[in-house]
């Protein structure tokens, strides 16, 4: 058997990494521990939100599938941070646990060149530093040019809740006890990471009447830049709020040497951003109470997600914890809280490409990574598909930079600085998440995924109309003018803004933030997309800032062409830091501006470095 | 930084004793060389060995060596001082035998500069090290030490400390929009606290340029008609006290005729040398030209004949130098007086003459007086300690401001954020954090959030 690309591992990584390949013509297998498990959302029943929904429409910018995949799965759509500006306004979709994973297993088995099949990996072929296949469990070798690891938490996972510890993957499944070692053996830095989920309660059991009602956005939304809707915006469902209270929070306290963490059971390091519920009762003492949300999981059966209360509490203390909450008094948990340990490899022995440094032809992507959630793990998955595909095809890699995608700032993230917890794209992590706005990924992205061929003639057409749309409207406006007549003033005035006193453009007046584009459709008629009125009038109005912030990536990308050769030998750069030496010689920056983005890297050392470059330069 | 270098680490002049260090691989072997006594390469490091300087055996001075090795030394190279006998002859003598046996001489600043290169210091402690060698005059020798001990450090972090936990608030509602419980921090409450920060930057910058100045010398001026006794009362000063240090080059050749120091002040004399030759500033260049050096000048002497009435060009600089920091000195105090002193009381005045020296003790007292070392130095020291950090400082203000103005717009808080993390990454150059976590950290130590 040989195959072109062999992708292990059907969550959200695989899933985009395999479709990418087989896409770009690769004979590609898709290798999984159960295909009923394919894209499965283990976690919560949501996707998208702050960074994270940025993501998902650079994912379909590129041609990738957990856009359109969300948005045939949404039970509920909404649109988070209207109010705080453009840049960090992002779609958050609660979506169906049973639809999302059905419509991914049909997409992936309708995709020509693509094989899935059943098997657990348990060692990679390797020769001279050089991926040959992988073996199976039952000794079965299959070969391939390249291998892509997308493994998600199943390596050497083990679930915990309370004292109790036991090897395995979520939702019961098998986990994978030799690839982590094969990895360790193969020169690879190995962590322990800890993530958790919280309990689900039968949806029957809960007295709904002492929870605050969470509804959706009343339009209709889409991920995908399609913009096909194929779910019905007006019949979405709805989410609940409720808070622990002083009784939660003593249960939790009387209790917290039993919960796992505490109990001193894990070893692995968990992520901030997802304490435990007893995590916060700890950290947080002062607070009364914690906010927490009841989510549906699906329409197809009767989970609900208990979102805030991920807990490694034994089940009885469970059950106590839960009956203290309104309305789930009486409440039935349906599947018990738990953490899971597991092995993931140091990022910062990648590429920016997702290959690794150290086995040729090796990509992995995902929670492997150190990542956490399924939209980073996509991410991932897809920018791994593609450039092993590349790599195949003797081309480029295709690395996205910082200012073009939060991909591309959580790549590297990763390979630049590593993790110390499982690492959760945050809008905080991006410099120029102006550029970087949920409304502009196909502006961003598109070009690339019509170049490495994931995305359509026609919808490339599209986009280049789009382009042209937004530049002829900008013209319109910047060429049509009003004067300071008397009733135009006073429509002005009347709206809110200040009279004019000379001719203005429509360009220029839609600047002012008091104006939006209904002022000015007063004196102008155009018919043009809501998606192009959109991006002029963003670009009216923040033109200075996007400008700023593209100056201030100019910068960055200057320090970027500085390239730092393969070869080059640290321990011979004398009066380097010796530290600093240690994390260069590690990671291996590929540029001065990674180099200097490392913690432990001085400027001084910088400033050495680039000095040594240019010589080096001078006596070639 | 292959070879090794030799300076007069000492003020040249001052002191019973000078030192000339040597930095460099070679500084010990060359040491070795000119010195009789131990065998300094054998000497283990951190000792003092005590000997002569010879040249070709002509003997220079008797010295105390000190050899300290690589890496725990100053410039993390291996380092020699030699303590000789201050005074410039020998002091020079010793330099050039030093320099004669291989060692070339050190450009200013080129130990600090090898010591940041090397590693040994951060961005900031090396400007305070530059800072402690330009300086003149104790009071700046203190701040920049403090300086060297992460000072300005200390203020610019807990600065940004401050305004990490606004930006972190404004991040945590950004990146987690449902917390209801976290509260949403409203545009009021970040006008006012954009408010403050500005308020308290705008300090530490004030004072740092009040101590910048100070730092290059009070620009002094002084400033009469003809044959009121300006030469004499220069000169006298510049008799009166011997510690004039040089007459400073570079960019204020042109301007500056010398460098007086009173009490720790340093007073640079707003050149009047054509004057002198030209016998007359306000015959030759008029007015207007007298008017441009007062504007210029941060001290201003307006020296008067007491023995004559005032004249209308007396009445003319008297107004003028009005709202200036000024001392009116009436000169020839010896002599009849003619001078109504009652239409000079809002000024400080000095009496002086040539025959007694009292007048220009009151006038070095007066002069102090008005640049209160003492008060400055209990001021907290919160300010930036050169040129370089005080104008990213200012870039960071502007942000803040910038912010503000953006905020009273009624700009989205995302638009805001730019320019307040703009000034906080700012901030972070003066300190040499270039690229940090902070603001993540900082969010998740102070906010509960999560599934």
């Amino acid at each position: 058997m040989k195959y072109e690309v062999i992708v292990v591992g059907g969550g959200h990584a695989g899933c985009e990494a395999s479709l990418a390949c087989a896409r770009k013509k690769h004979k590609t297998l898709l290798l999984t521990g159960n295909i009923k498990n394919i894209a499965d959302m283990p976690c919560n029943p949501s996707i998208g939100g702050p960074a994270k929904g940025i993501v998902v429409r650079e994912i379909d910018a590129l041609g990738g599938e957990m856009g359109r995949n969300a948005d045939k799965a949404a039970l509920q759509i909404k649109m988070l941070n209207t109010k705080k500006g453009p840049a960090v306004q992002a779609l958050r979709a609660q979506a169906d646990k049973i639809v999302y994973p059905k419509e991914m297993l049909k997409t992936l088995q309708s995709t020509p060149n693509l094989e899935i099949k059943e098997g657990m990996v348990e060692h990679l072929d390797i020769k001279d530093n050089k991926i040959r296949g992988v073996i199976l469990q039952d000794g079965t070798k299959i070969t391939s040019d390249i291998v892509i690891l997308t493994t998600g938490t199943y390596l050497k996972s083990q679930i915990l809740t309370g004292c109790d510890k036991y090897f395995g993957g979520p939702h019961g499944e098998k986990n994978s006890k030799f690839l982590s070692d094969d990895l360790k053996k193969n020169g690879f830095k190995i962590l322990r990471l800890k993530t958790g989920t919280p309990p689900r309660i039968k949806k029957d059991s809960i007295d709904f009447t002492q929870a605050q009602l969470e509804t959706g956005d009343n339009i209709c939304y889409t991920f995908s830049f399609d913009k096909k809707a194929y779910y019905d915006y007006t019949k979405q469902e709805p989410c609940y709020l409720i808070y622990t209270n002083e009784k939660t929070h003593n249960i939790i306290k009387e209790n917290l040497s039993k919960s796992s963490m505490y109990g001193g059971y894990v070893e692995g390091v968990g992520p901030r951003y997802c304490p435990s519920i007893e995590d916060k009762v700890v950290r947080f003492s002062d607070k009364e109470r914690h906010q927490l949300f009841l989510e549906p999981e699906s329409i197809y059966y009767d989970d609900i997600y208990l979102q805030g209360f991920s807990t490694s509490m034994p089940h009885d203390i469970q059950e106590q914890m839960v009956h203290s909450l309104p309305g789930l008094q009486n409440a039935t948990i349906l599947k018990y809280a738990y953490a899971i340990e597991y092995d993931a490899i140091d990022p910062r022995q990648l590429k920016a490409s997702l290959e690794t440094k150290i086995i040729e032809n090796l990509f992995t992507a995902g929670q492997i990574n150190g990542t956490s959630g399924y939209e980073e793990a996509a991410g991932q998955g897809i920018i791994a598909g593609i450039n092993a595909a590349l790599k195949i095809e003797h081309k480029e890699p295709l690395i996205l930079k910082r200012n073009e995608a939060y991909i591309g700032v959580l790549i590297d993230d990763l390979t630049t600085k590593g993790i110390k917890d499982p690492y959760r794209l945050l809008t905080s992590r991006a410099e120029y998440r102006l550029l970087l706005r949920h409304d502009n990924a196909d502006l961003r992205l598109r070009k690339y995924g019509y170049d490495v061929g994931l995305i359509t003639e026609k919808q490339y057409q599209d986009l280049l109309e789009k382009k042209e749309n937004i530049a002829s409207l900008e013209e319109k406006l910047k060429n049509t003018y009003i004067t300071p007549q008397k009733d135009i003033n006073k429509y002005l005035e009347h709206v809110n803004t200040s009279a004019i006193k000379d001719r203005i453009s429509l360009y220029d007046l839609l600047k002012r933030p008091e104006i939006e584009i209904n002022n000015i459709q007063k004196f102008i008629t155009f018919n043009y997309p809501e998606d192009v009125i959109e991006q002029v009038t963003i670009n009216a109005k923040y033109g200075g800032y996007i400008e700023k912030a593209q100056r201030e990536a100019r910068k960055m990308l200057d320090l970027e062409q500085k390239q730092i050769p393969d070869n080059i030998e640290y321990s011979k750069i004398p009066n380097i830091a010796s530290e600093a030496k240690e994390k260069l010689e590690q990671i291996r920056p590929r540029t001065l501006r990674q180099a200097a983005m490392i913690s432990g890297v001085n400027p001084s050392d910088i400033a050495i470095l680039m000095v040594y470059l240019k010589k080096g330069a001078k006596n070639d | 930084m292959n070879d090794t270098i030799a300076a007069v680490a000492t003020a040249v002049g001052v002191g019973a004793i000078s030192i000339i260090r040597l930095s460099g691989k070679d500084s010990i072997k060359i040491a070795n060389e000119i010195f009789t006594g131990k065998d300094l390469e054998k000497a283990p490091t951190h000792t003092i060995h005590y000997g002569h300087i010879v040249d070709y055996e002509t003997p220079i001075d008797e010295v105390l060596v000190t050899v300290m090795r690589a890496p725990r030394t100053y410039t993390k190279e291996n380092v020699v001082e030699i303590n000789c006998h201050g005074g410039i002859n020998t002091t020079n003598k010793v330099l050039e035998t030093v320099l004669n046996h291989g060692a070339r001489l050190a450009e200013p600043g080129e130990f600090t500069k090898r010591a940041f290169l090397n590693g040994r210091l951060d961005l900031s402690q090396s400007e305070a090290v530059m800072d402690i060698i330009a300086s003149q005059n104790n009071d700046d020798r203190i701040c920049a030490l403090k300086s060297l001990e992460g000072r300005t450090t200390k203020i610019i972090k807990a600065y940004r400390n401050e305004l990490n936990d606004l930006i972190s608030h404004i991040e945590v509602n950004i990146d987690y929009p449902e917390y209801q419980d976290i509260e949403i921090i409203t545009k009021e409450k970040i006008s006012q606290k954009l408010t403050n920060q500005i308020k308290e930057l705008n300090e530490i910058i004030e004072q740092s340029e009040e101590r910048q100045s100070l730092k290059a010398g009070i620009k002094t001026l002084i400033i009469g008609r003809p044959n009121v006794g300006k030469s004499s009362i220069l000169n006298s000063l510049l008799e009166y006290d011997k510690a004039i240090v040089t007459n400073i080059e570079g960019t204020t050749r042109d301007l500056v005729e010398g460098n007086i120091n009173i009490k720790g002040i340093p007073l640079n004399i707003i050149d009047t040398a054509g004057i002198r030759q030209t016998k007359d500033l306000i015959e030759q260049i008029g007015v207007q030209k007298s008017l441009d050096l007062i504007s210029q000048a941060d001290l201003i002497l307006v020296i008067l004949n007491g023995n004559e009435q005032l004249s209308a060009i007396d009445q003319e600089l008297l107004e003028k130098t009005l709202h200036k920091t000024s001392i009116v000195v009436i000169n020839k105090s010896d002599l009849k007086q003619h001078i109504n002193i009652e239409s000079l009381k809002d000024r400080n005045i000095v009496k002086t003459n040539t025959k007694t020296p009292a007048g220009l003790k009151d006038l070095k007292e007066k002069i102090c007086e008005l640049f209160n070392m003492d008060k400055i130095s209990t001021l907290n020291l919160t300010y930036l300690s050169n040129a370089r950090q005080i104008s990213i400082a200012k870039q960071a203000l502007d942000s803040l401001k910038q912010a503000l103005n953006s905020l009273k717009n009624n700009l989205p808080v995302d638009i805001i954020q730019i320019d307040i993390l703009d000034a906080f990454n700012k901030l972070g150059e003066i300190i040499g954090i270039t690229y940090s976590e902070e603001v993540i950290d900082n969010l998740f130590r102070n906010f509960c959030v999560g599934k």
